[in-house]
């Protein structure tokens, strides 16, 4: 069973978002995708500063069975982006969650995160994938 | 994997099978008027007697003549032991490996390919090869505008001393993707690519540059100046450059300070034979931090699960099967074949060999210069260094000279007045190091009658 932690937001491409104390959103793919896409080999990040709308292609994850795209779950500015992935991909595999986030943005507008799965429903969107 | 042509039993069974009555009924939703119907213009069948036959009073219509032709494709003394390997069955009749790792024998040629592509231009990879130079630039175009991600721009600097044929390949290629295409100027009396040419555009947003060297004119370009000018402005820069002359020139990879980020160019002066339209294939190298975005296959070394070295396809998830819609490229194939007699060229001519080559075309084409231009009514259109092609102006009309030299068995070289009518009667000329002092000399008497 996948670890799905119930502070965070999801979307149904398998993104998770995490708003911080600085109002800024963290973003990284869920333990679930990881596990689907298999050992991650290569990781390509948004540009920092680039605007990107909510849905719109931010990075791309590459692991040795599949390329995926990376979507922005909501509209914003990226203000970083995380550089040990380009030497250690694998971070995303190991530790989705924390070490292996992708990217942080600057929320056009914050009520957009409410637009966004909560853990239960995205909980049962993976269970009715599992079947 | 057996081919077996189906009987016309299998094919009653299969169509009874689906419900079908015949195999027409199968695009019956094809509009009549889109059909070809029969084709009339194809001859009936003859035997294979008469066929040869036909083709050989067709080949004695053929007349090699003396060529002195460059313009893109050149004609190169080839060792007869590289066509002579290439036709061995085991390489004549592989396709590209669909179940890859099968095919060891074909991987380790194709990386030796790669390995010394990649030691000719001073890049860190190369791919398994392109269709052609001209498809080569155009990749290299795209890639340029996937991998600069400091430039917000689709706009690709091209100079006017690019091959003609490449410019409208890329043109062709590019022209539905938003990418804009500026033409650089050329120097008037050096048919260079001018320094001052790309300053116009300091400070503007420009995805790349390409670099030809030698130039479409066999002039040399300063190539060190406009990849230090394009490198300190984050301009990706784009080297077109004839393998031969790398044996001489200096690679690519160490023009300028920082090197250029692509090279690409037509293979087929390593060992593939002049003919009109090919097949010949294109050469694209990169630095490491791109691979991700090269076009076409890439071979990799590796080992196995019992520590023995092996070969695979590697990097495949830029390529369609994986890619789909967002792969690098729809190219997912080479040209294995050429590749392979490539690849046994160099083996054969070692680095040395291929600087002979390039010294002795260099040197011939040096002679004829000097021959040629010793003639009345024969210039030498521009004043900078050349490789083994130069531009020489004359003062009759130069499709008539042509005609002329023709009779004479002299092929005497590219006219320029369709793509460069500026120039005005001018003759793109080239002679390799299949010319002995002999043809030069009979190119010279010839002239010397024809402009009279």
């Amino acid at each position: 069973m996948s670890n799905i932690p119930s502070e965070l937001k999801y979307t149904s491409s398998h993104e998770w978002a995490r708003l911080e104390d600085d109002g800024t959103v963290t973003v990284g793919i869920t333990d679930h995708a990881q596990n689907l896409l298999g050992d991650v080999v290569f990781a390509e990040l948004p540009e920092v500063d680039a605007e990107i709308e909510g849905g719109g292609e931010a990075g791309v994850v590459e692991s040795v069975k599949a390329a995926s795209d990376i979507y922005a779950p909501i509209s914003g500015t990226i203000t970083a982006v995380n550089e040990s992935l380009l030497d250690n991909p694998a971070l995303i595999n190991s530790d989705p969650y924390g070490e292996g986030w992708m990217f942080k943005l600057q929320p056009h507008d914050e009520d957009d995160l409410e637009e966004l799965l909560d853990a239960e429903t995205y909980t049962d969107q993976v269970a009715s994938e599992e079947h | 994997m057996p081919f077996i042509p189906h009987t016309q039993a299998d094919i009653e069974k299969m169509l009874a099978e689906i419900g079908v009555n015949s195999i027409n009924d199968l695009f019956a939703e094809i509009p009549a008027n889109l059909r070809t119907g029969s084709l009339q213009k194809i001859p009936a069948g003859v035997t294979e007697m008469e066929l040869t036959r036909e083709m050989q009073t067709r080949a004695a219509q053929n007349d090699q003549g003396l060529c002195f032709i460059g313009a893109g494709a050149y004609e190169h003394h080839i060792p007869a032991a590289v066509w002579d390997i290439v036709s061995r069955g085991e390489f004549m009749t592989a396709y590209t490996p669909y179940q890859a790792e099968a095919s060891q024998g074909t991987l380790q040629l194709i990386y030796e390919y790669q390995s010394m592509i990649a030691a000719l231009t001073g890049m860190d990879a190369s791919n398994a090869s392109l269709y052609d130079g001209a498809s080569a630039v155009a990749e290299a175009v795209l890639m340029a505008v996937r991998s600069n991600r400091h430039a917000k721009s689709r706009r690709i600097l091209v100079p006017a001393t690019l091959n003609p044929f490449y410019r409208q390949t890329i043109d062709a290629v590019v022209r539905t993707q938003a990418i804009e295409l500026i033409e650089l100027p050329y120097s008037e009396k050096g048919g260079n690519t001018l320094l001052e040419a790309v300053e116009k555009y300091n400070g503007q947003d420009i995805a790349a540059i390409i670099i030809p060297q030698p130039n479409f004119f066999g002039v040399l370009e300063e190539v060190d100046a406009l990849t230090d000018w394009a490198k300190a402005r984050n301009i990706f820069v784009i080297a077109v450059v004839n393998p031969t002359t790398l044996a001489l020139l200096k690679e690519p990879g160490a023009w300028g300070k920082s090197g250029a980020d692509v090279v690409c160019g037509e293979g087929q002066p390593l060992g593939v034979p002049l003919a009109s339209g090919g097949p010949y294939f294109g050469f694209l190298a990169c630095k490491k931090e791109y691979v991700r975005q090269m076009p076409g296959r890439i071979v990799g070394r590796t080992i196995d699960l019992e520590g023995k070295p092996g070969f695979a396809l590697t990097l495949q998830a830029r390529e369609q099967h994986i890619r789909r819609s967002k792969a690098t490229s729809n190219i997912c194939t080479n040209q294995g074949l050429l590749v392979t007699a490539a690849t046994i060229y160099m083996s054969i001519l070692g680095p040395d060999g291929l600087r002979r080559v390039a010294a002795a075309s260099h040197a011939n084409t040096r002679a004829l210069v000097e021959k040629l231009t010793s003639i009345k009514g024969v210039e030498l259109a521009f004043n900078r260094l050349f490789f083994h092609e130069v531009v020489l102006r004359f003062n009759k009309p130069v499709h008539e000279v042509l005609a002329q030299l023709n009779k004479a068995g002299i092929q005497g070289g590219f006219a320029l007045t369709d793509d460069y009518p500026q120039l005005g009667q001018a003759l793109l000329v080239c002679a390799t190091e299949t010319k002995n002092e002999k043809d030069l000399e009979l190119y010279k008497e010839q002239l010397q009658k024809i402009l009279k």
